[in-house]
Parts: C-alpha cells; structure tokens; sequence
C-alpha cells in the first residue's frame, strides 16, 4: 500500500518535462537503455566503416579506398586497433550489457527503476564523454592509437616506437573512463537485481536474461580491477617516464599482458553472458517450450564466470610465459568449453519437441547458436598451447573470435532487438525486410570469415598491411581469398541501412504493438508497449517461473509470472 | 528526487545503500589488489629494491597510521551516533574524520616534497614508480571520502539521510584498511 | 509482503540487525589498533628479518580484520557480504600466484630480462652486508641457478614435446 502511494506521488513528478530533460537528462531507465543502444549502434557503424577501410587495403592494396583515400600504415594499425577496441568496448558493452541491462532489468523483475537513477545517467554520461575522448584521440598530432587493442608495452608506452605522441594517452584515458561507467552501471544492475525483485520472486524465478546480465557485471568489476591499476602504471610511462613495463629499467612488458588478460579473457563470458541471455528468452518464448534445465543453465553460468578467471595465460602462449603454466592454462582452458557446449545443447534440447516459430527474433537465435559453435570449436585449437604456436597471430585467430564475437556483439544484438523492439517503442519491425537482412548479414558474415580461417592455417599472419614484401603470402591464391572476405564485408554492409531504415522508420511507422505480442511470462511483457514512466499501473507479485509455457490444464499456452491463477 | 520504489526494496535484507558500497569495495580489492600484487611481484623479483625503500620515512608513514586510524574511530563513532538519530553528533564526527584526511593529505605533502627534494622521484627507479602510484590511487581515495564526508555530514546535521552515515564510514574504513597494508609494504620492509 | 517499505532513517525493517555496541567498546578496539601499530613500528628495529616480516604483515593482517570485524560490522553483516570480499580477495591471489613465475623471474621461455638481472648484482654487493645481505645473496644464487636450469627445461617443451 505505501509503495503504490510512493509510486503515485512519483509518476506526478515527472509529467512537465523539457525535450532537454526528457531525452538527454533523463534518469528514467528505458530512456538511459535507448541513448545507450543508439549511441552503441553508431559506434558500430564507426567500427564497421574501419573494418571496411582495412578490408579495402588488404584486397585492393595501395588503391585509394572510396570514401577513405589512401591507406598508409600508420592509418591501417589506428585503424584495427580502435576497430577492435570500439566494437568491444564502445558496442558490444553498451549495447549488450548496458543498454539491454537497463531496459530489461526492472522490467523483468518487476520494479519502476533502476536502485540509483541518478548513478545511472552519470554512467552514460562518462561513457559518452569515453566516446567523445577516444574520438579525439584521431585528431590530435600524430594520429590515434595504432598498437592494436591489446595496447602491448612497449610499443604503446614510447612515443619513439609507435610514432603516436598522444594518441595512446587518449585511447588509455578513453578506456578507463569507460570501465568507470560500467563500473558505476554494473553496482547499479547487481544492487537492483539483488534487491529490488517483486514480491515473490526467487531466485529460480528470475529470468534467465537478468541472471545472465548480473553475472556479467560482476565479472566485469572482480576482472577489471588489476587493467584499471595496469592503466595507471602505462599511463604513466607514457606521460611522466616511469619505468613500470621497460624491461631496460627493470620493468616487465609482461606484466602488463597479464593485467590486460586477466580481464580481457573474462570480458569474453561479460558479453557473451547477455546473449546467452536474450538467446534462452527467446528460443523458449518461439518454441513454446519450458527452458530445459533451468538450474543446470544458472550452474553452468556461474561455473562458466569461475572458470573464465582460470585461463586468461592462453592469449600468452609465445610471449614467453613459464611452460608449466601454459600446461595448466591450456587445461583450464579446453575445460571452459563443456560448461559453453552444455549451454548449447540445453538450448538444443528447449527446441526438441516444441511449437518453433521462426520469427525473426528466433531466427537470430539458432544463427546464434550455430555460429558461435564454430567460434567455441575453433577455440580449442587454439586453447591447446602446442598448436597456439603454429596458429597465434595468424588470420585463424581473427576468424576464431569473430565467429565468437560477432554472433555475441551482432546476431545477439539483432535478436534482443528484435524481440524487445515492439516494448521499447511501441510498434513492430517489418517482419520481410528484417528477414532479409538477416538472411544477407549471416551470409556475408560466413563468407567473410571461412576465408580467414583458410587464410590463417595456410600461415597469413594478422598484422600484415601490405603484402609485397612478403612473397609467399603474396600469391594470386591467398589473394583471392582476400578479395573473396573483403566483397562479402561490401555485401554485407550493404544490408545495414535496411535495417536502420526499418528500425527507425518503424518508430514512428510501424504496426502499433500491444502489452504482450510474442505470447511471453516474462514480467516486461504484462506492461504496456512501450512502458510509460513508472512501468507498472500496480507493481507486480510474481507466483512462477519466467518459462511455464504450454502447462496442460490452461487454456493459453503461456502463464505470466504475475498471473495469480 | 523521489527515489523509485526500487531502491527502497530489500529482498537480500542489505539495505540497497549498502549493498551497493560492499560492491563498491570489492571491486576496489581488486583494483588496488592488482597494484599491490604488481609491485610484490616485482619487490620480491628485484632484492635491491630494499635499499631504496630505505629511504622512505618510517616516521611519518607510522604517523599518517595513527591518523587514519583515528579517523576511522571518529567515523564509527559518527555510525553509532546516527544510529542512535542523533544527527548534529554523527555530523560533528564527520567533520573530525575529515579533518584526520586534511592532516594525512598534509603530511603526505610535506613527505613527498622533501623526497622529490632528494631526488627521489617518480622516474628515480621501479621502487618509486610503485610508491608515488600506489600511495598516489590511494590519496585519490582520501581526497574523494573526504569530499563525499562533507556532503553527508551536511545532510546529517539536518537529520536527513541518517543511514548514509554508515555508507560514508564502511567506505573510510576500506581507505584505512588499504593503508594498513601500504605502510609495511612501503615503509617497513627495508 | 508488503512491507516493502523502508525508512529514510538509519533503522528500517529489514535491515540485518546491527549489534549496537556502546562508543567505549569502539574506543578500546581503537586503543588495541594503536598498540598494534607501535609494535609494528618496533619490531623491525631489531633488525632481525622473521621479526620484520612478522611484525610488519602479520600485525597488518591483524588489524585489517579488527577494522574489518568491528568497524565494518563485518561480523554482523549477511554472510554473503564477506564471502564476496573474500572471494575478491582470492582472485587477487590467484592473479599473484600464476604471474609469479613470469614477473619474479628474470627468465622466461624465449626471453631473458638481462637490465633486470643485471640491475640485482650490483646493488646488493654494494648496499648489502651482514646477515641480511647473505641470505639475500643465496637466494639471488638460487634465483640464478633456477633461471639457468629454465631455458634448459623449456627446450624439450618446445612445439613437438606439447604438440598433444
């Protein structure tokens, strides 16, 4: 009773608001999640133009690129590093885990916002300015970072060896600044989860896709303390002179591949987590069927996170590391895929015997899981440390994780999307054109990569911008494949501005959605479409699990959680 | 601002509030964890790094010890009076542990000026490069509960948001707990 | 369940009771703490390195936990709560033990830190002497020969030795 009072009083607080407040001030949650999604989504479209930039050279070598120009090798090394570095941390972060996080956070658990608004704008503002400040970083003297995303002393702590003054200063400082927003967002998600569920909500009555998120986060912050110090001390050694990774003053260029891998490996399981996520809402909500497994999927999850702190030495294998050591990473890490693999056959299984409809939303969901076996396959020959020696820094690896990546960053993304695109805007997609797209976006992406991978086991190393002067990887053979990868990129980003044209001419176009269109449980779904300030006319008690579809003795083939019969 | 129900949910029975300051906290071991872990490895790597830590000043390390000792006392002793409702108490209290700050922040100024006056600087070597950088993160920390301190006290005196008295103090312990593991690292072991 | 509601004040119902204690009992833990300090400031003055590091990180650990324990009400507190900071603790731990061997080696795989080794013998024939001095140039000794062994031991392991 207080609390629907409460909730009165705060609905009328906010009804004058100006454009400025609504849209840019805003600490309601699903406005935060929109301006982390759109912000994330143009991002993307920055980090797909330098992967067209660099594709462009390596087919087409030293022609001018249209709509680039030349390519020299500085450009081409400023170019894949902040490729990578924008699409992990400037896309698939924001987007995946903020952006999904929030909006879906308080509306799956049922509660009118995150536990603190006002920490929750900030987060997206100093992620914006990370935006702003890793975008300077190409205009300063010197141009930007080009060490690769990795950033590996010393070639990005000395100006005398990367020829980029400020660059890297800024790409640090962009970084870090990042890592503070989703620290301040992840305390936000983990706290609000925790604590703020409605009434009757267990712990096995939580949607898998907060329970996905939440873990997430917390990988996040118990990995991404040491990168942080790690950045103070590069940081450092660029700006005043120290001596932390110079190996001539006693320092250890090693040292920092260590804090670097201690959270990059986890940062793996903090994106893949939410997909994993949004991919289990789905497949169970277009098969109607209840999720197989549920507490072996939430085990296996939590094992998941416990191990990917185990194996951050793979990335390490040639840099020297102790061979004792890369014995007991190569285990753990050939071990973290039973935990993966088992969540794939789980959602196999979900499928087996269920009403599948291929919606678009299911449809990113089996490309998911289909093409991120290739990735996990892929990664065991790598994860073995004998065969990482033939295969490390070669065309393999970068096929390896962006066939992990790419379904994680891209086809999860369409498919969270395109499921909760009707409750974030009211109105549905073009269900045709998005089709479409999809189908042309997985072609192209597996057009691109399956020459990489032949490219990488036939020795082409990842970090070559003109081949000239290396004969044997010159050949017309090798070159084919390139001009194979880099046409199906054009193809594929071709297809973008459909869906960007259907994504916001639906906005304001589309076929007005109501409160439940997919038929689902989850708590977001019994709100109005899209959920005003507030969500919930009566916040919701929940009586049941998010997956009681198709129970025998009902009419309906679905059972809301908040549903008291 | 109205604060949303959701904060005022507490399924767990941690008080969101606080709640969020032991997130806070763990992922802060692990960022100064990282730091520490670092320049151990490279201590117990490089013997001759005891010779320069040598020049530290034991003295005023072990007396910016009692001060943030003190400090903390003043701030559970703040947690206990706010407990009890008394605001103006818990506010004065506050006060004094940032004040324990301003002397730790004073006397970190008047160490570090008369080591850079020795030549020791941030660049002399690895040994220094870890001092000023881990007792640097950790002044930062100081600077920034000493900030928050007085927003809080300022609330308490006016009987509002009692319970943020605790939330500020937990935080000032951990700057205090962090300090009683730098002062042997940096000043003991010679 | 519907008493969701919590105060703005300190007490609220579902806060985990907190044992209150009177301010004496948080002045004598603090008179603890600051004998526990001179003893720490003390103790290496003897100069007997066990002495040293006992004092120095054993009563570290000490009064963290007295902090932790009475200040932080860490005993009163949900068992989660410590079990996450333990836990951080323990990542901590884990990223010290398994970078050791590549940072506190001079020696690696395919690499040798020879400005890092170079920069240990110097300084300790120079500034070393005593007893002190002595243990620290065995196990520089030690050091050494482990690192000779290493390149040794790596060899084998190379690509044919882990190819399975």
């Amino acid at each position: 009773m207080a609390e629907s009072h409460a909730h009165d009083a705060h609905a009328h607080d906010h009804h004058e608001e100006g454009w400025f407040k609504k849209y840019f001030w805003s600490t309601d949650h699903k406005m935060i999640a929109k301006q982390y999604l759109l912000t994330g989504m143009l991002l993307g479209a920055v980090g797909a133009y330098f992967a067209y930039v660099f594709r462009m050279q390596l087919a087409f070598p030293n022609k001018p690129v249209p709509g680039y120009g030349l390519v020299t090798g500085a450009d081409y090394n400023a170019l894949i590093t902040n490729h990578g570095a924008v699409m992990i941390f400037w896309v698939a972060m924001p987007v995946l885990i903020a952006a999904f996080g929030n909006f879906l956070i308080p509306l799956m658990i049922g509660c009118d916002d995150m536990v603190f608004p006002r920490l929750n704008r900030l987060s997206y503002q100093i992620f914006l300015v990370s935006a702003i400040v890793l975008g300077a970083s190409f205009l300063v003297e010197g141009g930007a970072f080009g060490g690769a995303w990795t950033a590996y002393p010393p070639l990005s702590a000395k100006a005398e060896y990367n020829l980029t003054p400020l660059g890297p200063s800024l790409w640090l400082i962009a970084v870090a600044l990042e890592f503070v927003a989703f620290l301040l967002g992840g305390i936000n998600f983990v706290t609000t989860a925790m604590n703020s569920r409605a009434p009757g909500m267990k712990a096995f009555d939580i949607p898998m896709a907060v329970w996905m998120i939440v873990i997430a986060s917390i990988l996040f912050m118990a990995s991404v303390g040491p990168l942080i110090a790690g950045a103070f001390m590069l940081l450092f050694d660029q700006l005043l002179g120290t001596g932390f990774f110079d190996p001539d003053r006693g320092g250890d260029p090693v040292l920092w591949q260590h804090l670097f891998w201690f959270f990059g490996h986890p940062e793996v399981y903090v994106v893949l987590l939410p997909a994993l996520g949004f991919v289990a809402e789905i497949i169970t909500t277009f098969s109607r069927k209840k999720l197989f497994a549920y507490k072996t999927v939430l085990y296996t999850t939590i094992g998941t996170g416990v191990l990917s702190f185990f194996v951050w030495a793979h990335h390490q294998f040639i840099a020297g590391i102790d061979p004792r050591m890369a014995n007991v990473f190569t285990v753990t890490t050939v071990l973290i895929s039973i935990p993966i693999a088992e969540m794939c056959f789980v959602y196999i299984a979900t499928l087996y015997g269920g009403s599948i409809r291929f919606a678009v939303p299911m449809l990113w969901a089996l490309a998911f899981i289909a093409e991120f076996l290739v990735g996990g396959v892929t990664g065991i020959y790598l994860g073995a440390s004998g065969a990482d020696i033939y295969f490390h820094d070669t065309y393999f690896v970068v096929a390896h994780f962006h066939y992990t990546f790419f379904p994680i960053a891209i086809i999860g993304t369409f498919s969270g999307v395109t499921y909760w695109y009707p409750k974030m805007f009211g109105r549905h997609m073009n269900e045709l054109w998005n089709k479409v797209h999809f189908w042309i976006t997985i072609v192209g992406f597996n057009g691109i990569f399956i020459p990489l991978f032949m490219l990488g086991a036939s020795g082409d190393h990842r970090r070559i911008f003109d081949y000239s002067n290396f004969p044997e990887l010159a050949t017309p053979e090798l070159q084919q494949l390139r001009v194979f990868a880099t046409v199906s990129l054009l193809v594929m980003l071709a297809i973008q501005p459909v869906f960007l044209i259907n994504f916001f001419y639906s906005m304001f176009k589309g076929k007005k959605a109501e409160a439940n269109p997919w038929n689902a449980n989850t708590l977001e779904w019994q709100c109005p479409s899209p959920p005003p300030h507030g969500n919930f006319a009566v916040l919701p008690e929940v009586y049941r699990g998010p997956y009681e579809f198709s129970a025998p003795d009902r009419a309906d083939d679905f059972w809301p959680q908040n549903s008291p019969t | 601002m109205v604060k949303p129900i959701a904060t005022l949910r507490s399924a767990t029975g941690v008080p969101t509030g606080r709640l969020a300051v032991w997130w806070v906290i763990a992922s802060e071991i692990v960022i100064f964890g990282g730091l520490l872990g670092a320049y151990l490895l490279h201590r117990l790597g490089h013997p001759e790094w005891a010779t320069y830590a040598s020049h530290t000043n034991t003295w005023a390390g072990a007396f910016n010890t009692l001060v943030l000792l003190s400090s903390s006392l003043s701030a559970v002793l703040a947690h206990n009076a706010a407990e009890k409702g008394n605001g103006a108490r818990a506010a004065n209290l506050l006060l004094v542990t940032c004040v324990g700050a301003l002397t730790f922040l004073v006397v970190k100024g008047f160490e570090w000026t008369h080591e850079i006056q020795e030549g020791f600087t941030i660049t002399a070597n690895g040994f220094w490069s870890f001092y000023y950088c881990a007792a640097g993160l950790h002044g930062l920390h100081v600077i920034a509960g000493a900030i928050i301190m007085l927003f809080v006290a300022a609330d308490a005196r006016k009987n509002q948001e009692l319970q943020r008295v605790e939330l500020i103090g937990i935080y000032w312990h951990f700057v205090d707990l962090v300090w009683i593991f730098l002062f042997p690292l940096l000043y003991i072991a010679k | 369940m519907s008493s969701h509601t919590e105060s703005h004040g300190a007490h609220s119902p579902n806060e985990a009771p907190h044992a209150t204690h009177e301010d004496a009992h948080y002045i004598k833990i603090w008179a603890i703490l600051v004998a526990l300090l001179v003893v720490s400031v003390t103790g290496p003055m003897l100069e007997i390195r066990v002495v040293t590091l006992l004092t120095a990180f054993g009563i570290a650990v000490v009064k963290a936990f007295l902090v932790a324990k009475h200040f932080m009400h860490l005993d009163t507190e949900k068992k989660f709560v410590v079990q996450l900071l333990v836990v951080c603790l323990g990542l901590v731990f884990l990223f010290f033990m398994a970078t050791s061997p590549d940072i506190m080696k001079h020696f690696g795989m395919n690499w040798v830190n020879e400005s890092a080794k170079n920069a240990n013998i110097p300084e300790k024939i120079v500034h070393h002497g005593g007893v002190e001095g002595a243990a620290e140039h065995a196990e520089g000794a030690a050091e050494h020969a482990e690192g000779a062994a290493a390149p040794a031991e790596g060899a084998p392991a190379h690509p044919a030795g882990e190819a399975h």
